[in-house]
């Protein structure tokens, strides 16, 4: 926690409190200083704040909600439909975790210059929402938590898969998809593109941010600022996720 | 035995209509677009990543194939190396279990609060995960002048009377570096071991306290653990990945390479390899290494788990 408190107390230090000796925690004599020049920074951008807000929200909230859906609807038949490869699909999803990330860049790249998605939307929402993470732990929540016998329950009474899943497993594993509701929200939200997106209306703020970040240690308090502005959102997705949780919590009641 | 008597029944269903073409088809429609998209976005390019660890590659002219060399200089000729694998597995052996144990041990404390404390106990032990790239904060915290929050605590309290250089120090960069990975990573796993708490039946519980659970102790053992299995494998899984991985965190803070080369990993090296000095294939040939030491770690923590759970 201390590091949190930390850079939201330096965002309103004044300039002389930032380079004294010995350094202070906590702020003196505070200010919106670091705060007001801000839009002063961003006065140099071709294209107003409010669209960079708009992507980032936009790219955040359409990933995020094809993230769970897709995630979970194949979480759904990796535990529950029997099929040839089952198993096999499954461990690759778990081994795909494994391996890093850092190599994937180039052949992606190319795999985006061959789809024609660079410097579209396309390249900042395709590639997040067929997640290995969110399938696994979905899987090993609906594998954990939902009782066959409840599916088959449902079956008799005429449901169809899709209903099934909709109605049935989605409001049990509810916990479960808040959380990667949080986990998709916070990972895109703070994602900054590798050289797929040039033009400036399609740029987010997480590029912004790296632009004023980029100012040394004379903007180290309006970085702190735009740092601390960065991190609203995400708590945000956090309280609401969060305390659905637990209200999940106190309404699921599955008998065996 | 309690743990056979609470844990949910496994046995697959047999009697439902199975196999027609018509019944299964939406199955087949729900898991689709997970299956294309994973194909397009991360199985090819992981299998060219594969492919490329046998060729030379510096991203101007095309790949040429080199066979096994670059594994060849990787283990028999590149000095570094070995000592990336001995940080690696360092930090995998002694953060990757402490993470695990911390997030289940966290969330199973955590859920005993009312929902409003839960609530604020989860953001805190969240917090570091949800802001992301705020560690550089624990640049400023062991800064090796005097300047640095840790040393200027340790000199007012008249401990130390030198500032200690902190993040150019080999002793005191692992534990550092320990500590920062802990805190940034612990978080996937402690809320999805938060979820999974959630959903443990607490008809459960009543029957244990009827049929002679007597603690706490017992109660975690024979119902919640049982419980939480998978959950369990998932965090598990996860702090593989994140412990094996480490490498932003060391590099932001002590650099690359760092002093004696106490904190380089092998993700750091592969790094390097790819963006400093462009020899991809070489680079793809670490990643392919550490994708077969972490995938072994695995296999052995999935049996290490299913014989604790029996």
């Amino acid at each position: 926690m201390l590091p949190l408190i930390y850079a939201v107390c330096t965002s309103f230090k004044p300039l002389d409190e930032l380079l004294i000796f010995p350094p202070r925690f906590f702020v003196r004599r505070p200010t919106l200083g670091n705060y007001l020049i801000l839009p002063d920074l961003m006065s140099s951008l071709k294209v107003p704040l409010s669209r960079y807000i708009f992507n980032s929200l936009f790219i955040s909230a359409v990933s995020t909600f094809f993230y769970i859906l897709i995630a979970t609807m194949a979480a759904f038949v990796l535990s529950k439909a029997k099929f040839k490869g089952r198993n096999l699909l499954f461990w690759v999803v778990q081994f795909s975790l494994m391996f890093n990330a850092y190599t994937l860049g180039i052949p992606r790249y190319l795999i985006f210059s061959k789809m024609h998605i660079i410097d579209t939307y396309w390249v900042s929402i395709l590639p997040h929402i067929a997640s290995t993470l969110g399938v696994f732990l979905a899987k090993q929540y609906i594998e954990g938590y939902i009782p066959n016998a409840l599916l088959e329950a449902a079956k008799i009474d005429g449901a169809s898969h899709y209903r099934v899943f909709w109605s049935i497993v989605m409001p049990v594993i509810k916990p479960a998809w808040l959380t990667l509701m949080l986990f998709a929200f916070r990972d895109i939200w703070a994602e900054v593109p590798n050289g797929t997106i040039f033009s400036e209306q399609l740029k987010t703020l997480p590029q912004i941010v790296t632009q004023i970040t980029a100012g040394g240690t004379a903007r180290a308090g309006s970085s702190m600022a735009v740092t601390v502005i960065m991190m609203i959102p995400p708590i945000i997705v956090f309280l609401i996720s969060q305390s659905n949780v637990v209200e999940a919590m106190s309404s699921a009641g599955i008998k065996e | 035995m309690l743990a056979n008597k609470y844990s949910r029944p496994k046995s697959r269903r047999k009697n439902a209509p199975e196999g027609s073409f018509r019944e299964q088809l939406p199955m087949f429609v729900m898991i689709s677009p997970f299956v294309l998209f994973f194909l397009i976005f991360t199985v090819i390019p992981i299998i060219s990543s594969i492919c490329l660890s046998f060729t030379s590659y510096d991203m101007i002219s095309s790949p040429s194939f080199v066979g096994l060399d670059n594994y060849r200089r990787l283990i028999t000729s590149d000095a570094v190396f070995p000592v990336t694998v001995k940080n690696t597995v360092v930090f995998a052996v002694v953060a990757g279990p402490l993470g695990f144990l911390l997030a289940f041990v966290l969330a199973w404390l955590v859920n005993e609060f009312t929902a409003k404390k839960r609530a604020l106990l989860s953001f805190m032990f969240y917090a570091p995960a949800l802001v992301g790239n705020t560690y550089f904060i624990w640049q400023v915290a062991f800064s090796g002048d005097s300047y640095g929050y840790i040393n200027s605590l340790l000199l007012s309290l008249g401990i130390i009377t030198e500032p200690i250089v902190w993040l150019k120090n080999a002793t005191y960069l692992m534990p550092i570096i320990i500590v920062v990975q802990l805190w940034q990573s612990m978080g996937v796993s402690f809320l999805a071991n938060i979820s999974g708490l959630q959903n443990v039946s607490r008809d459960l519980y009543e029957a244990g306290a009827i049929d002679g659970i007597r603690n706490r102790w017992q109660e975690l053992r024979y119902i919640t653990l049982p419980s939480m299995s998978n959950m369990l494998l998932f965090s598990a899984v996860m702090q593989i990945q994140s412990s094996f991985s480490v490498s932003l965190i060391a590099i932001t803070l002590a650099g690359y390479p760092s002093k004696s080369n106490a904190v380089d990993t092998i993700v750091s090296l592969m790094q390097d390899m790819a963006t400093v000095r462009y020899e991809l294939g070489y680079a793809s040939a670490i990643a392919v290494v550490l994708f077969i030491m972490m995938v072994t770690t695995r296999l052995i923590v999935g049996k290490a788990l299913s014989t604790v759970q029996k």
